[in-house]
């Protein structure tokens, strides 16, 4: 082997030792979750730790999923509930707003515009408490409608990727549908909306993805227990459950699983999005 | 197209008029739910806390204007605010750097032609979609001070247990440990935007004979600074918001051992939320909000220094 050759072979060698060590750190943890979950109660905290479940013990998924304090249909029914309703107001009303931002004229747009990207600057904690008390004052406070009702009046991350994303549709295109007599809405939807799916796919994720894994909102709002999303049920299960960690995993299990498994089926609408969304330059 | 086959100047520029004027009906119509909502829950909220942080309010009774006293308290007689905000930029100050490093770190390696990179590409970006409260309670095992995975290999090579979650030395770095779990997003913004630099740049440099490390010092470093700094912003300005693990962990809005890990949003929440202080809580936020534009113009005044547009705005 020629010296180059050697360098080339070492060089390989520690970039996939580098990858590989890494993926292993951030992988782990995951296969730690899943190992726990299966595992006897009195298998759980021996020493050296047991990767590989021997036996392997469905018997923590029954349990949690019948435990009194993981309703497990209850919390799947209101996180479904939470999650389709306010993605669904979020995919009717940002792509209106960003095509008025990136296709209509009108007065003080170019103002609302900033006044847009700069919402996304401000902390949601700074807003927290009058918003709370916005709520409150509506009397939704113990109810969904704070978590669901304001994804029908659009959001500003979500209206911006689209609107950057209909700013490089080619203006022609539209201006001449425009010119055959076609309205605004037809234009949208009929011209812009399919070519924009891979973004709009994207935003459809992204916002699945928050309110699924929301836990502030639903912690602030929800109140009564007939209410909780999975976030709230498992951090609620956690408090009861404080050594079984067997008992814990399968539950953090079963409200990761359907986030892994969209992961799967989504992957290229994953990658995209968040390539989307982060502003290369 | 009546008025405009008549030709009349006039009556074609009110035509004109009459398209602008209903494109702005349109317009304004179109984009009407979302100012309503930047109003009512964006606007209209700032305003209330600066109004709010000069009342006392225990939301039962009304608001009542009591001068600065809350900004007297929180920045005097209670010694919790300062040390929560110190808290909370302790963690930023190291979770955001690291984070940013790490995550350039492994763009950079999948960036070279490997093999199933999308298979690490997908391990290293999964753990940073696990619902937060789920990572959290993960975790909270993981970091178990008796038989907790990282303790239990520290001991099988003959270190002693590090207290993570019960020592105040050790609880900070215990949820920038965390925090570093979930960088797998910035990896692939990092990777996309690698995956951007022209080739041609790289190959003028072979010609030059330019070394790894110089290539990457001045073309790749250089030209993915936009994203660096776009993840900049937003990392600091989440970190400093750092809730859900700490509250999940902690059980609560509560500071941890000798409140080393009462982070400042748990404090807000504690005081908004427990006791119902809501004028004291809004001063807490608006405290918050200042040091946040700070540290984001602090930010952007520095960006012209190493921030690189490849046309110059």
């Amino acid at each position: 082997m020629t010296l180059a050759r050697v360098r080339w072979v070492s060089r390989q060698a520690l970039l996939y030792a580098v990858l590989i060590v890494s993926a292993g750190a951030f992988l782990v943890p995951l296969l730690w979750m899943v190992s726990t979950s299966l595992k006897e109660q009195t298998k759980v905290m021996q020493v050296p730790p047991q990767f590989i479940p021997n036996p392997v013990d469905w018997g923590n998924y029954r349990e949690a999923l019948t435990a009194p304090d993981f309703p497990f249909l209850t919390l799947l029914k209101n996180t479904l509930l939470y999650t389709v309703l306010e993605s669904l107001g979020i995919l009717i009303v940002c792509p209106l707003v960003a095509y008025s931002f990136s296709r209509l004229r009108w007065p003080g747009r170019n103002a609302m515009f900033v006044a847009t990207l700069a919402s996304m600057m401000i902390p949601g904690t700074v807003t927290l408490v009058p918003v709370f008390i916005f709520f409150k004052n509506l009397g939704w406070v113990g109810s969904m409608a704070p978590l669901i009702v304001p994804g029908y009046f659009g959001s500003a991350f979500m209206i911006f990727l689209l609107r950057q994303f209909f700013a490089s549709i080619p203006i022609e295109l539209t201006e001449s549908a425009l010119l055959d007599g076609a309205s605004h809405l037809t234009i949208l939807w009929s011209l812009i909306v399919p070519l924009a799916k891979p973004a709009i796919a994207a935003v459809a994720l992204f916002e699945f993805l928050y309110c699924w894994n929301d836990f502030m909102g639903p912690l602030i709002y929800l109140q009564r227990q007939e209410l909780f999303t999975f976030s709230i049920g498992l951090y609620a299960f956690r408090e009861r459950w404080e050594i079984r960690y067997d008992l814990m995993m399968a539950a953090a299990m079963i409200v990761t699983l359907p986030i892994l498994l969209l992961f799967f089926f989504a992957q290229r609408t994953f990658i995209e999005g968040i390539t989307l969304t982060g502003i290369k330059g | 197209m009546q008025a405009v086959s008549v030709g009349g100047a006039r009556r074609r520029g009110a035509f004109r008029n009459s398209i602008a004027a209903r494109e702005a009906v349109i317009g304004v119509l179109f984009a009407s739910p979302w100012l309503i909502r930047l109003f009512a829950l964006n606007v209209y909220p700032i305003l209330a806390a600066f109004y709010y942080s000069f009342t006392r309010y225990r939301i039962t009774t009304p608001p009542r204007w009591i001068g600065l006293e809350n900004y007297a308290e929180l920045f005097t007689l209670d010694k919790l605010p300062m040390q929560s905000l110190y808290n909370s930029l302790y963690y930023s100050l190291f979770s955001v750097p690291l984070g940013l490093l790490l995550a350039l770190f492994l763009a950079v390696m999948l960036n070279q032609s490997v093999i199933l990179r999308s298979f690490f590409r997908a391990t290293f970006f999964i753990p940073s979609i696990v619902p937060a409260v789920a990572g959290a309670v993960l975790w909270l095992w993981i970091l178990n001070s008796r038989t907790g995975l990282i303790n239990a290999m520290l001991m099988a090579i003959g270190l002693p247990r590090v207290p993570w979650l019960s020592s105040p030395d050790w609880i900070k770095p215990a949820f920038i440990l965390m925090s570093l779990w979930g960088v797998g997003s910035s990896v692939v913004i990092f990777l996309a935007g690698l995956q951007d630099v022209p080739r041609h740049l790289y190959d003028a440099a072979e010609v030059d004979g330019a070394a790894t490390w110089a290539r990457f010092r001045h073309i790749t470093l250089p030209m993915i600074t936009p994203s660096i700094f776009f993840n900049l912003v937003m990392g600091v300005i989440g970190s400093l918001q750092i809730f859900g693990p700490a509250f999940v962990i902690m059980r609560g809005p509560v500071g941890g051992p000798k409140n080393s890990a009462l982070f400042y949003v748990l404090y807000l929440y504690q005081q908004a939320f427990t006791y119902l202080n809501m004028g004291y809580a809004s001063a807490l936020a608006v405290v918050l909000f200042l040091v946040i534009m700070a540290m984001t113009a602090l930010i952007l005044r520095s960006s012209p220094a190493w921030v690189y547009y490849e046309t110059t705005r």
